[in-house]
């Protein structure tokens, strides 16, 4: 039976430097510092546990650069159970494990307002008229692309080439519902003025089918081998080929039907009659063809296009749904999962401009197609891009997102509550309440411990290897009974262990 | 999580069923038009005044 799909959202921002010089890097950690240096303790990241280097296949890494851990840049770990914390020159909130997409999709909401609430502190503390503007995009526009990932919890039982086989299929056409949209190209042997209009961010920068690295040659499926919990029982599929999306419904539909299809592949319930002939090429015709009429070439010789692959591929999760159950995603949710797949599709079957309020690339295709009648624009018109950059600007007074009429899905309320409170469903419940209640304490955390400094004898290590344990029904009790760290040291016993950790600044 | 507060809505969601209704006006055009309109008119104010200098100046490092 499939496992509960625990999941969590992983966005590197794009970042500007506004009035002032400073590298990327720098711009990045004043940003972060400017949010947690509100509070009075920063805890910092434990990294013992930290593995990208592995790989799900065992294979050795000759050919491959895994990604370094960067331990000397700010990395911090926020009472709501997520990572704020600089990578790669960006800065990157990762959210908190959650049990189900609703919360996954809460989680990411809150990210966008912390990111704004970083901005807004850090002007206070910046010259008069500088100020730091972050995008939630993933490209400059120039051939520099930033992630967008996706982690979803599998079964360690699963073999890992069957599921990236069949994963691959989704991975590839999700992008007619779930592409960003971007004006121009930036795949490396094409004019960027040769495509006008394309559905996906990311598509461009895809170049293996399957792999390790997540910064050059990226794989549609990445083979990085982290759980971030016990590794005998459990995989953490972590996804690099999606778009960072505006629309709330849009995060909503690519962690969802995601979600499913990898319930279904644990099930064995997804067929292999959708294989693709040649992925890598694919992904880019889809994104490459906002009529949607570009037809790929399937390993069985078929062609279809990615919106008759979509349709299958609802098809087989609502047999799915109706013989094994949706409740590794959870019942309700899966079922309006389902729902919203299948009113994307026939609504991008009809008339594209009928779902202009649910996929980012179209709401982005009608304000660029709206101004290119207005003002009798070309297609290589600045101001194209200036729009196309323009609806992710994380200001409010800025951002054409918000006013493209977009669906929404979270209230102001639950997104700024989710700065806070950990989701309440995973053990990010206990992370975030071990931080809020001890914050001076607590000298690190990662996803699968918390770190203590009880004052005397080594520091204590509090294991949390199970996602599904921490929450708040088997917490809540513990921690209205210990008042102090000691008192749940005491009574978490053999639980604990000591700890070597060793705080980098 | 609520179902849905819908801030604006550009078009109507059509299920199937609409579509095959040919007595019914598929979308009112004029109410579309004029809804675009109005947000062209809140684009072009808000819109970076220099966009060709905005473009060229937005560079970013690669990342993950």
């Amino acid at each position: 039976m499939s496992i509960p799909k625990i999941c969590g959202i992983e966005t590197e921002y794009g970042i500007i430097a506004k009035g002032m010089d400073a590298s990327a890097v720098t711009a990045s950690s004043l940003l972060i510092n400017s949010y947690v240096g509100r509070f009075d303790k920063n805890v910092g990241w434990d990294f013992k546990d930290e593995q990208p280097g592995n790989d799900a296949r065992g294979l050795s890494l000759d050919d491959s650069f895994p990604p370094e851990i960067e331990m000397h840049l700010v990395n911090t770990v926020l009472t709501n159970g997520a990572r704020y914390y600089v990578d790669h020159a960006h800065p990157e909130v990762s959210t908190p494990e959650c049990r189900s997409v609703d919360e996954a999709l809460i989680f990411d909401r809150a990210g966008e307002e912390i990111v704004r609430q970083s901005m807004i502190a850090a002007k206070s503390f910046l010259p008069e008229g500088a100020e730091l503007i972050a995008y939630k995009n993933n490209s400059d526009g120039k051939g520099n692309s930033y992630g967008c990932h996706e982690n979803y919890l599998l079964a360690r039982a699963l073999p890992f080439a069957k599921m990236a086989a069949l994963i691959t299929t989704h991975f590839v056409t999700r992008q007619v519902f779930c592409g960003a949209g971007k004006v121009g190209t930036e795949f490396e042997s094409m004019p960027n003025e040769s495509v006008a209009f394309q559905l996906s961010q990311r598509a461009d920068f895809f170049e293996e089918e399957v792999g390790l690295e997540t910064t050059l040659k990226r794989p549609i499926v990445n083979t990085r081998d982290e759980p971030h919990c016990d590794p005998t029982k459990y995989r953490r599929l972590h996804v690099i080929v999606g778009d960072a999306n505006m629309s709330e419904v849009a995060t909503y539909l690519k962690l969802g039907t995601t979600a499913i299809l990898l319930s279904m592949i644990e099930d064995d319930q997804l067929p292999e009659d959708l294989l693709l002939l040649n992925p890598v090429p694919a992904i880019r015709q889809i994104s490459h063809d906002p009529t949607l009429r570009q037809a790929i070439l399937l390993e069985n010789d078929k062609r279809m296009t990615a919106l008759e692959i979509q349709e299958s591929l609802y098809q087989y999760a609502e047999r799915y749904a109706n013989s094994f159950g949706l409740e590794s995603v959870g019942q309700t949710t899966g079922e309006n999962i389902l729902r919203r797949w299948r009113e994307v599709i026939e609504g991008l079957q009809s008339d594209p401009l009928s779902v202009a309020h649910i996929v980012d690339w179209v709401a982005k295709k009608r304000i660029i197609d709206g101004l290119v009648t207005r003002h009798n624009l070309r297609d290589t018109d600045a101001k194209l891009k200036a729009v196309d950059l323009q609806y992710h600007d994380m200001r409010p007074d800025k951002c054409l997102a918000l006013r493209a009429g977009l669906e929404t899905l979270v209230s102001q309320r639950q997104a700024l509550d989710a700065c806070t409170a950990p989701p309440e469903s995973t053990r990010a419940y206990f992370r975030g309440k071990c931080l809020e209640k001890w914050p001076n304490d607590v000298v690190a955390a990662n996803w699968d411990s918390v770190v203590f400094d009880i004052g005397s004898g080594p520091l204590k290590r509090i294991p949390m290897i199970e996602p599904l344990r921490g929450t708040k029904a088997m917490t809540e009790e513990l921690f209205d009974r210990c008042l102090t760290p000691s008192d749940l040291i005491s009574a978490l016993g053999d639980a604990v262990t000591s700890s070597s950790f060793k705080p980098s600044n | 999580m609520p179902e849905t507060t819908r801030k604006q809505k550009p078009t109507k969601v059509k299920t199937k069923a609409d579509t095959v209704d040919e007595t019914k006006p598929a979308v009112n055009s004029e109410k579309l038009i004029s809804e675009l309109d109005d947000l062209l008119d809140e684009i072009d104010e808000v819109l970076e005044s220099n966009a060709e200098d905005f473009v060229k100046n937005y560079v970013q490092k690669g990342g993950q």
